[in-house]
């Protein structure tokens, strides 16, 4: 049995529970009390009698990894509809008409203020909202509208570097120091090279990208649980029951994740995470997992069109334990497949252009930028 | 050639219905396993074996695949020399029903041009997706998901993975490289129409191709708990002159510690792909 609960933290669930109950009363006023008692008695199930989580599911969502300074860790009615509606405005004015007489952009782009959007150079005409399917809603759990995905530490952030983690973090800097960051494809981002989506939908834990394609279908055996991530078609294959674990250096880019049910909960470990894989990309708590890592995720089906998905994170990089919850919705539509390295136009013309660029910054003959 | 193998196909369709499918399900049907449902239960992992993977067609063992002309005869190409045997390529005697693919003209000049272009053309060199059939025999393991409500395979080559539906989607809203599929039982064997393919995957290391526009229908026939026989109906009328199959048994990976190995590759193919535009690039005066 997997036990990730420490006395510390179920001190910080009873909290959650006051908190709850007092937003209960704020934001669930339209809600039966008896709503998700009553849904998990009639939950669909499989033969073997577990709780079925299959389909298509998608985990997109307004709602950032890292509680956003300023906010407590629920939002009000008032302060989501003004966040939906901000994002409604926005995907309404990128789908105007672009005005023919306009001039250039600034070198840069014209900055919209979406931080993921501009990274993607949204700014620049890169994609447009044709592309985009961020999530608009804020991620509502348990009733809950979240401010943050992250719910411990209790602030909603990333917790402190252990001394461990700031001697591995300063030890990957002076690596990095070695190159800049257009010499090579291998520094360019797992994302850039198609080998991980951007973000970590694949993860563990799997957590949204706020950018397109948060989609996932899960198919159930009694032996396995396969859960394909559209993102980069990455394909978890959980294995149900007592783990034998890879030996130490076999580590795929998404782990070793073995199962089992504890109740009507499908419980998840990954260990053996590959040292180059990149955890809660999209965020400001974006790190690289140490050899040591731990993760720990809760499936529960609470009704017809929602799983509730926790995770924590166990690595002694930090000075606490990472946990969280994020909704997986149910997706009414299929899949795309996600040929990401068949069609990497960019990564090829990035090394190009910085060639490009150094050939001009030696005066050789290359026609100036304009 | 071709014209005897037509007139034997009828022949050869009843000898292997008889002796493959009929004959070991009413000998083993009480050994494939079911589900739920009842249905035959193929969770697990395959693999074929054999030389598909090489060239589908009936072949000799060959030096390499890429060669280049030498004083007496050709000699492995400069590419794959330092190889040696490693990049040979060994027999095989064919898992096309009659022997040979019916190619229209045209068709069969693009297979003897891609033959010759492999190094360029083979999505594989690339670590690109291997579309359908040619997943099934790549030398790779996949592993089935079954449940009673939907079905999946995950292959370990390339990370690629087929979500085969049990509901028509209808015609599928946009190319892939993996096609879209839609699978259902006729009887024991489970059958699935694959289309809506990008054209650009290939069926072997030595240049077959099916072209923009083709269907693929295979269909899945436990033999019993450990043997699957596959086959893939190929249609394509402007690549070929009528449909033909593939055909080829799959074997269960019955090592109870068996489980897929992950293969994704992209990062492998980096410096074949991008390694000239390094800052420095590691190879002088090699083009790609």
């Amino acid at each position: 049995m997997i036990d990730d609960r420490s006395p510390r933290v179920i001190g910080a669930s009873a909290r959650a529970v006051v908190t709850l109950f007092a937003a209960a009363a704020l934001v669930m006023a339209a809600a039966p009390e008896y709503a998700f008692a009553q849904a998990r008695a009639s939950l669909p199930r499989l033969a073997d009698g577990t709780p079925d989580l299959q389909g298509n599911w998608s985990n997109g969502t307004m709602t950032p990894i890292v509680r956003p300074a300023g906010v407590g860790p629920v939002l009000t009615p008032e302060q989501v509809e003004a966040l939906e509606q901000g994002r409604q405005d926005f995907i309404s004015e990128d789908y105007l008409d672009s005005d023919p007489d306009r001039g250039a952009p600034p070198a840069g782009g014209e900055l919209t203020g979406d931080p993921i959007f501009d990274a993607a150079t949204g700014g620049t005409g890169g994609y447009n909202q044709f592309f985009v399917d961020a999530g608009d809603n804020i991620a509502v759990y348990n009733g809950e509208y979240r401010s943050s995905l992250i719910v411990h530490p209790a602030d909603g952030r990333r917790p402190a570097y252990s001394a461990f983690g700031e001697e591995r973090l300063a030890e990957r800097l002076a690596f990095n120091r070695q190159f800049n960051e257009y010499d090579n494809p291998e520094n360019r981002p797992l994302a850039e090279r198609c080998i991980m989506s951007f973000g970590s939908n694949g993860g563990p834990p799997m957590l949204p990208n706020y950018f397109y394609n948060n989609n996932y279908t899960i198919v159930q055996t009694p032996d396995h649980i396969m859960i394909m991530t559209e993102m980069v078609h990455d394909t978890r294959i959980i294995r149900m029951g007592e783990p034998r674990r890879l030996p130490e250096h076999i580590r795929p880019w998404m782990g070793d994740s073995w199962g089992h049910w504890s109740g009507d909960t499908l419980v998840i470990e990954t260990t053996n995470l590959h040292p180059e894989q990149v955890l809660m990309g999209m965020s400001n708590a974006t790190f690289y997992p140490s050899e040591k890592i731990r993760v720990i995720e809760r499936l529960t089906r609470v009704d017809e069109s929602t799983i509730n998905y926790e995770f924590t994170i166990q690595d002694p990089i930090f000075t606490d334990e990472i946990r969280g919850e994020v909704p997986f919705n149910r997706l009414d539509g299929l899949l795309y497949e996600y040929a990401c390295h068949e069609g990497n136009y960019a990564l090829e013309n990035v090394l190009r252009g910085a060639r490009a660029e150094e050939a001009r910054e030696r005066n050789e003959n290359v026609p100036e930028r304009r | 050639m071709r014209r005897s193998g037509e007139l034997l196909l009828p022949v050869t369709l009843l000898a292997l219905t008889a002796s493959l499918v009929a004959a070991p399900l009413s000998a083993q049907s009480g050994a494939v396993p079911r589900t739920a449902a009842g249905h035959p239960d193929m969770n697990g992992i395959w693999q074929a074996l054999g030389n598909a993977h090489w060239d589908i067609e009936p072949h000799t063992a060959r030096p390499a695949l890429a060669m280049q002309p030498g004083p007496v005869i050709p000699v492995p190409a400069d590419e794959v020399l330092s190889l040696g045997a490693v990049a040979s390529v060994p027999s095989g005697y064919g898992v096309v029903e009659g022997g040979e693919i019916p190619y229209t003209p045209e068709a069969l000049a693009t297979r003897d041009e891609n033959r010759a272009e492999w190094l360029e053309r083979d999505p594989e060199i690339k670590c690109y997706l291997p579309g359908v059939p040619r997943a099934t025999y790549m030398p790779f393991p996949f592993q089935i998901f079954q449940s009673d409500q939907r079905v999946a395979i995950a292959y370990e080559y390339a990370a690629a993975v087929r979500d085969i539906y049990l509901e028509d989607p209808g015609e599928a809203q946009v190319d892939s490289w993996m096609g879209q599929s839609f699978g259902r039982w006729e009887g024991d064997t489970f059958v699935v129409r694959v289309d809506g393919f990008n054209g650009e995957s290939w069926l072997d290391r030595a240049g077959n191709f099916t072209g923009y526009g083709t269907t693929i229908t295979e269909r899945y026939t436990m033999l019993g708990p450990d043997h699957i026989m596959y086959e893939a109906e190929v249609q394509n009328p402007e690549t070929f002159t009528r449909p033909w199959t593939i055909r080829m048994p799959l074997y269960r990976n019955i090592d109870p510690n068996a489980r897929l190995g992950q293969f994704k590759c992209v990062e492998f193919v980096e410096e074949l792909l991008y390694g000239e535009f390094r800052k420095h690039p590691i190879r002088r005066g090699g083009g790609r």
